[in-house]
């Protein structure tokens, strides 16, 4: 809830559980916050029962963080390890049932849009590669097909982390996880080239090793949504359980499979490239007239 | 068969897991100058009175305000921000514990400093609360969490509720604004002065959530050497539990 519109009510402000008299005092509901202030304020997300170390964790942290407007956003998600930190985010969280999440955010969206028609109304479907490559995959396809207003970000760690290490169709050829013990047979499936034959407007491929960037992606994915298009965000994330990557070691593996095979990629459609080529000039201008103040 | 007439009795539990719904059981909700009081239709003021008597004798009363209550939304909630509070003072004793939003709380929660729907009988067991008042929470979330309380605590439940009213509640009372609010405030003193003795005495609210982590007191509460169990409380087989030493 956005501060400018909700308060808390006269008296009840001593009778807050903490988190949340953090969350009214200092927090991105206060003021819009940095990347590099991670840590210093209260977050969106705080305690969570993710596994040590996970990177997933640290995505979806840097996520919250990044959101235009916090207050006007709605993620939708579905079984899987992402879930648990977003549902206990201090953003609205709607569980999908394993498959239709995109279905589900297609009508949330077009609702939103009738019931809120002067009121911009972000939706996220943040999910795993089995929720949205396999068992979700159709309804992913087809609300990029429809050009549904909404981003989707895939956290994609490769295998079935939740239900002990399943292949899934973006784990790569080769592989062996618990449950494939003979090796995936097939490739990674290529969900960057399919989301361009569906003509989705902003697609990105991310690795957290740079918040920053993680950051902006996930900016450019949400504006251009609510104004263009679908968009879509495909974050390496990785399992550090089935993939047993030491706790210490997680970010090392990052960068390794960035240098390797999960480069920073971004593609515009030309609409949404002339969108957020003027919401940058429209940013440099207010930047450059509070210098001038 | 009227359907007032429901034979079934909403009482304090436990109940057991998965107690029926009492709607399911044959009680249905009142109408505007009605409130309901143990699965009965009675007036407004007999099922205030008895919430009212049940707050003042039974022990660790609480009160629960949820999103509604807490968060100024719009006038209409902001508004009964100063009869809440009236309530609160009118009862020795009391904690203020809310619910400021209904999503999980993993892997654990402050049950001295917030109540949850997913578990609301930590809170209640935590607190040893045996007579609690929700209001401003979202009518269905209510409903799972009256149930909860009712399938595994023995605390006696009272919902005040801006809508149509809660069969899950012991009592309730339905179309619940500010004004509604002062009439139960009210309620409390008139009891009080008909006899009704407080099984605490003093006055202000025990702190909770941030006022607890600071340190602030403003409650200057008087409890009995022993408390005083008023009326067993538990209604069911259950209350028993299991005897560990039978063969």
């Amino acid at each position: 809830m956005s501060l400018a519109t909700v308060r808390v009510s006269p008296g009840f402000e001593q009778y807050l559980p903490q988190e949340y008299y953090d969350l009214v005092k200092d927090s991105q509901f206060v003021s819009p916050r940095k990347v590099s202030e991670m840590g210093s304020f209260k977050e969106l997300i705080e305690e969570h029962p993710m596994c040590a170390g996970c990177a997933m964790t640290l995505f979806i942290r840097t996520m919250y963080v990044a959101l235009p407007s916090p207050e006007n956003t709605v993620f939708v998600g579905t079984a899987g390890c992402g879930r648990l930190v977003l549902s206990q985010g201090a953003v609205p969280f709607i569980y999908g049932n394993y498959g239709d999440t995109n279905a589900v955010a297609s009508g949330l969206k077009r609702g939103l849009g009738i019931r809120f028609a002067d009121k911009p109304k972000d939706v996220i479907v943040a999910a795993g590669d089995g929720g949205l490559a396999d068992i979700g995959f159709s309804m992913v396809m087809h609300s990029w097909f429809r050009k549904e207003k909404f981003t989707t970000v895939m956290l994609d760690n490769e295998v079935y982390g939740n239900t002990g290490g399943q292949e899934s169709g973006m784990t790569q050829k080769g592989m062996v996880l618990k449950m494939a013990p003979n090796g995936k047979k097939f490739e990674k499936m290529d969900m960057i080239g399919l989301a361009k034959t569906a003509g989705v407007a902003y697609i990105a491929r991310v690795v957290p090793t740079n918040p920053n960037r993680v950051a902006a992606t996930i900016q450019k994915a949400v504006l251009i949504a609510r104004e263009i298009g679908p968009t879509f965000v495909q974050a390496y994330t990785s399992c550090n359980i089935e993939y047993a990557i030491p706790t210490p070691k997680v970010m090392d593996d990052a960068r390794e499979v960035e240098n390797a095979r999960y480069q920073f990629t971004e593609y515009f459609s030309d609409d949404a490239k002339e969108y957020w080529d003027n919401i940058v000039v429209e940013k440099r201008k207010i930047k450059g007239s509070a210098t001038v103040e | 068969m009227s359907l007032k007439g429901s034979a079934y009795a909403v009482l304090p539990g436990p109940e057991g897991l998965l107690p029926p719904s009492a709607s399911v059981m044959g009680v249905v909700l009142p109408e505007e100058g009605e409130g309901l009081l143990e699965g009965r239709i009675v007036s407004e003021d007999e099922s205030m009175e008895a919430a009212a008597i049940a707050l003042l004798t039974r022990k660790n009363p609480t009160l629960f305000p949820g999103p509604l209550m807490i968060w100024g939304w719009t006038e209409h909630t902001r508004e009964k921000s100063s009869p809440f509070f009236e309530i609160a003072h009118e009862i020795p004793g009391v904690r203020i514990i809310p619910m400021p939003d209904y999503r999980p709380i993993y892997p654990k929660i402050d049950p001295e400093a917030v109540i949850n729907p997913c578990h609301p009988n930590l809170t209640i067991w935590h607190n040893k609360i045996e007579a609690c008042i929700l209001v401003g929470l979202h009518c269905h979330f209510a409903n799972v969490t009256l149930k909860m309380i009712r399938a595994g605590t023995n605390c006696y439940t009272i919902a005040l509720c801006a809508e149509a009213g809660h069969e899950d509640a012991m009592a309730s009372v339905p179309n619940v604004g500010a004004e509604k609010l002062y009439k139960f405030a009210e309620a409390l003193r008139r009891v009080k002065r008909n006899g009704v003795k407080p099984l605490y005495q003093g006055h202000g609210i025990i702190p909770s959530g941030w006022a607890q982590q600071a340190h602030l007191t403003g409650a200057d509460i008087e409890r009995p050497q022993e408390e005083v169990h008023v009326g067993h409380g538990l209604s069911h087989e259950l209350e028993r539990g299991l005897d560990e030493n039978e063969e």
